[in-house]
C-alpha cells in the first residue's frame, strides 16, 4: 500500500472523527458502517473491472439479489402461505425447468426451420402450462393475511447465513449472464448486465409472493442486540455517565460498533483473499489477459473461461455485500435500488480509488461514500451561501435550492469523467 | 364478421401501437448504430440525448404556444423540432470536443469510451433534471385522432373500434421520410460515402484522404437529429418524463444488436422486431380467442406488462446465443 495509501487512510479516519465531533457520534458510525459495505462492493467491482477489464453495468442487480437472500434465509416461514401455494410454486418451477430442458434438447436434436418451430411451440406451451399452475398458487399465497404477510416467508435461519447465500445467488446469475455474453464484443457484456439488473429489480418489485414487492419486508431479524435492550445495561449507563453522553446515543453507537465489527471481519477476509489472488500466478495471468487478450490467447490461456470465472467471483462479492446491506437496514425495499446509487457510485469508488489495486478500491469506497453522504449538507450550505445575495423570496434562489438535489447526478458524472481523463490511475495506483 | 372483429381488435391494440413503437425504436437504434459504426462504441448517453433534444423542443413549444403560434391539427412541437435539433447538435459536438476527442487521439479501447459515455449520461441527466425537473410534461396539442374508435365502428359496423392517434400517423410519416433521406445521404452523397468507407475500414479511408474529424462531426450531427426526432415522437405519443428515456435505452440497444451493430438497415429491422415482440408478448389474447369462437378464462397473456423490457432482453439473449453479429451482419452502412 505504501506511505501514500497509509496517509490517505489516516486522513479518512480523521474525517470520520471530525463528523463525530462536529455532527454526532451515531452519525459517524452510520457512515463508517456504510463505508465498510461500500468498500466490499468496490472490491467486487475491482475484481471484475480492475483485474480483468470487464464492465458490469448491472452491479445493482447483483446487490439486490444478495439483499433478497436476507429475506429468504432469515424471515420466519409463513406456514399457512407455504401450505396454500408452496407446492404450486415448486411445480411451476419444475415445469419451467423441464421446458428449458426440452428447448435445449430440441435445439440440439433438430435443425433448420423445424428447430425454430419446435422451440417456439415448446416455449409457448411451457409458458402457458407453468402459468396455469403458477397463477393460482401466487393468488393463494398473496391472499394469506396480505396486509402483514402475503408471501412465503423464509427459512427462519440466522441472518448471517444469508451473506453466503447472497453470494451464491449473485454468482448464479452472473454465471448465466457471463455464459451468454462473454467471449463476444466487450459492449455486449455491458448491455446484457444492464438488462439483467433491470429485470432482477422488476421481479423483486412485482413478485409479491417472494419479496412482498413494493410492500417491502420489514423487521428482518438482527445478528446484534437491539438498542432498547442495551439502554438498560448497567455498564453502558455507567459509560454514558462517564463520557457525559446520553444513554440513547451510547446504545446506538454500541449497536453500530457490533455491526462494524462484523463488516470489518468480512472486509478483511475479502481483502486478504483478493490480495492473495492478485499476487498469485492466477492474478498475473488475469492482468496479462486484461492488458493483451490476443497475446494471452496465443500463450494458450482460455480467455473466455477466465473472464467467466472472474466475473462470477466478483459478482459473488457483490451479492455478499448486498446481503450485508439488508442485514444493516433490517428491511428489504426493492424500490430503493437505483442504478445511480448501486451501480455507478460503486464504479466511481473503484475508479477514484485506483482500479486494479485492492487497497485503492477500499479507500475509494470510504472516500466516495463519505462525500456522497456529506455532499448534501455541504452542497446546501454552498448553495445557500452563493444565493445569499438574492432576496429571501426570489424565484431563482428557490429554484436553485430545490435543484441542489439533482446536482448529485451531475457531480457524479463530472467526477467520473475528470478522474478518467486526468487521473486514470486513481488515488492509490496499481503497482 | 367475427374474424373482422378479431382483426380490428388486433389492429387497434397490437399492429398500430407496434408500428409506432417500432418507428421510435428504429430511429433511436439508428443513432446508436451510426455512432457504433464510426466511433466503435455503444453510446450509453443516447437515451439522455433523446431526452435533452425533447426537452428543448418542449421549452420552445411552450414559447410558441405562448405567442399563439400553432400548426392547426398538427402538434406545434413539429415547428420547434429544428431548435431542438440545433441544441442537441451543439451539445453533442461540445461533448465530443471535451470528452471523446481526447480518447480518440489516445486510441483508447472501446470500454473506456463506454465508461466516458456513462459519465456523459449522468451529466446530461443532471442537466435535464436541473432545467425541466423530473416530472411528467405534456406538450402535445392539435387534434388527437386521425380515426376515432367510434367513427370506425360506425363506418364499418363492427363491434371493435380501430383508433389511430395523430401522433401515431406523424410518427410513421416522419420516420419514413427520415429513413429515405438518411439512406439517400449515405449512398448518394460524397459525405455519406466517406462515412461508409470510414466505417468499413478506417485505415484505408484515412489513406484515401478522408478527413476523420469531419466524418465524426457528421456522425454526431446525424445522431443528434435522429435522437431529437425520436425522443420528440416518443414524448408526443406517450408523455415526456426524463426517467422513461433511461428505460428506453435497453430496447434501443437490443434493437441495434438484433439488427447488427453498425448496420442502419439492421437497426430499422431490429426496432420493429423488438417493438412487435414486446407488444405481442404482453398482449392479452382473451377477446381475440373469443371472436374466433373459443371461450377461455384467464387473460391469455404470455407475460404481464410489468416485464415488457424482459422481452427485449430475452430477444437480445437469443440473438447473442444464435447469431451474435445480428440479422444484417457484415453490411455496415
Amino acid at each position: 500500500m505504501g506511505w501514500r495509501g497509509a496517509g490517505l487512510f489516516l486522513v479518512m479516519i480523521c474525517l470520520l472523527g471530525l463528523v463525530g465531533f462536529v455532527q454526532s457520534w451515531p452519525l459517524a458510525f452510520t457512515i463508517l458502517n456504510l463505508c465498510l459495505i461500500s468498500a466490499i462492493l468496490s472490491l467486487g467491482v475491482n475484481i471484475q473491472w480492475g483485474y480483468a477489464g470487464l464492465l458490469n453495468v448491472g452491479v445493482m442487480g447483483f446487490v439486490a439479489l444478495g439483499g433478497m437472500a436476507g429475506i429468504v434465509v432469515s424471515m420466519p416461514p409463513v406456514t399457512e402461505a407455504v401450505q396454500a401455494g408452496g407446492g404450486g410454486i415448486l411445480l411451476a418451477l419444475l415445469i419451467a425447468l423441464v421446458t428449458a430442458g426440452a428447448v435445449w434438447a430440441a435445439a440440439r436434436a433438430l435443425g433448420g426451420r423445424l428447430r425454430m418451430l419446435a422451440v417456439t411451440v415448446i416455449l409457448i406451451a411451457g409458458a402457458f402450462l407453468a402459468r396455469s399452475v403458477f397463477d393460482p398458487a401466487v393468488e393463494a399465497i398473496e391472499a394469506v393475511d396480505s396486509a402483514r404477510t402475503g408471501f412465503l416467508g423464509g427459512l427462519g435461519l440466522p441472518i448471517l447465513f444469508s451473506w453466503i447465500v447472497g453470494g451464491i445467488f449473485a454468482a448464479g446469475a452472473a454465471w448465466m449472464i457471463g455464459k451468454v455474453s462473454l467471449g463476444l464484443r466487450s459492449d455486449y457484456l455491458a448491455i446484457a448486465t444492464l438488462g439483467i439488473s433491470e429485470i432482477i429489480i422488476a421481479i423483486l418489485k412485482n413478485e409479491d409472493w417472494l419479496t412482498r414487492g413494493v410492500k417491502n419486508v420489514t423487521g428482518i431479524p438482527r445478528p446484534v442486540p437491539y438498542e432498547v435492550d442495551l439502554q438498560d445495561a448497567p455498564y453502558l449507563i455507567d459509560l454514558a455517565d462517564r463520557w457525559g453522553m446520553s444513554i440513547v446515543d451510547v446504545a446506538s453507537v454500541a449497536v453500530k460498533l457490533c455491526y462494524a465489527g462484523l463488516f470489518l471481519a468480512v472486509l478483511l477476509i475479502v481483502l486478504w483473499l483478493s490480495e492473495r489472488a492478485l499476487h498469485s500466478p492466477w492474478g498475473r495471468m488475469m492482468r496479462a489477459i486484461r492488458d493483451n487478450e490476443v497475446a494471452a490467447e496465443a500463450m494458450g490461456k482460455d480467455v473466455t473461461a477466465r473472464h467467466l470465472q472472474v466475473f462470477v467471483l466478483g459478482s459473488a462479492v457483490l451479492g455478499v455485500a448486498g446481503a450485508m446491506l439488508t442485514t444493516l437496514d433490517g428491511q428489504f425495499t426493492p424500490a430503493s435500488y437505483q442504478p445511480l446509487r448501486f451501480t455507478f457510485l460503486i464504479w466511481v469508488m473503484v475508479i477514484v480509488g485506483g482500479s486494479g489495486n485492492n487497497w485503492g478500491a477500499v479507500l475509494g469506497g470510504f472516500v466516495v461514500w463519505f462525500f456522497w453522504v456529506e455532499a448534501e449538507p455541504i452542497g446546501l450550505w454552498l448553495m445557500d451561501l452563493m444565493t445569499s445575495g438574492l432576496a429571501e423570496d426570489s424565484a431563482l434562489r428557490e429554484h436553485l435550492l430545490k435543484s441542489a438535489a439533482h446536482m448529485r447526478l451531475m457531480t457524479m458524472g463530472a467526477i467520473l469523467l475528470l478522474v478518467l481523463r486526468f487521473a486514470p490511475r486513481g488515488l492509490i495506483p496499481e503497482r | 364478421m367475427e374474424t373482422l372483429n378479431a382483426l380490428a381488435l388486433l389492429g387497434n391494440f397490437l399492429i398500430v401501437p407496434g408500428i409506432t413503437y417500432g418507428c421510435q425504436l428504429a430511429l433511436g437504434a439508428l443513432g446508436i448504430t451510426l455512432i457504433y459504426g464510426i466511433l466503435r462504441f455503444s453510446n450509453f448517453a443516447h437515451g439522455e440525448t433523446m431526452a435533452f433534444g425533447t426537452m428543448v423542443v418542449i421549452l420552445v413549444t411552450w414559447g410558441l404556444q405562448g405567442m399563439g403560434v400553432s400548426l392547426g391539427p398538427l402538434p406545434t412541437a413539429l415547428l420547434a423540432l429544428p431548435f431542438g435539433i440545433a441544441a442537441s447538435v451543439a451539445l453533442l459536438l461540445l461533448t465530443d470536443r471535451y470528452v471523446y476527442k481526447f480518447y480518440r487521439t489516445q486510441r483508447s479501447t472501446p470500454v473506456i469510451y463506454l465508461i466516458a459515455s456513462i459519465g456523459v449520461m449522468f451529466l446530461y441527466n443532471g442537466l435535464i433534471r436541473f432545467i425541466i425537473g423530473p416530472n411528467d410534461q405534456q406538450f402535445s396539442d392539435g387534434s388527437r385522432f386521425i380515426i376515432k374508435a367510434r367513427e370506425f365502428k360506425q363506418m364499418t359496423g363492427l363491434d371493435e373500434g380501430l383508433a389511430i392517434k395523430t401522433t401515431q400517423g406523424i410518427t410513421l410519416v416522419v420516420t419514413v421520410v427520415l429513413v429515405i433521406a438518411l439512406f439517400w445521404f449515405l449512398s448518394r452523397t460524397r459525405a455519406g460515402k466517406s462515412m461508409r468507407a470510414y466505417s468499413d475500414n478506417e485505415d484505408l479511408a484515412l489513406l484515401s484522404g478522408i478527413d476523420p474529424d469531419r466524418v465524426v462531426m457528421i456522425a454526431w450531427c446525424l445522431t443528434a437529429a435522429l435522437a431529437t426526432i425520436a425522443g420528440t415522437l416518443y414524448g408526443l405519443d406517450k408523455s415526456f418524463k426524463p426517467f422513461t428515456y433511461l428505460q428506453i435505452l435497453l430496447p434501443i440497444f437490443a434493437a441495434a444488436i438484433v439488427g447488427g451493430l453498425g448496420s442502419p438497415v439492421g437497426a430499422i429491422a431490429g426496432g420493429f422486431v423488438i417493438a412487435f415482440s414486446e407488444v405481442a408478448v404482453t398482449f392479452a389474447y382473451r377477446k381475440v380467442f373469443g371472436y374466433m369462437g373459443y371461450e377461455v378464462d384467464g387473460l391469455m397473456q404470455l407475460l404481464s406488462t410489468d416485464y415488457k423490457f424482459a422481452v427485449s432482453f430475452a430477444i437480445l439473449v437469443i440473438v447473442l446465443l444464435v447469431k451474435p453479429t445480428g440479422l444484417f451482419a457484415g453490411k455496415s452502412f
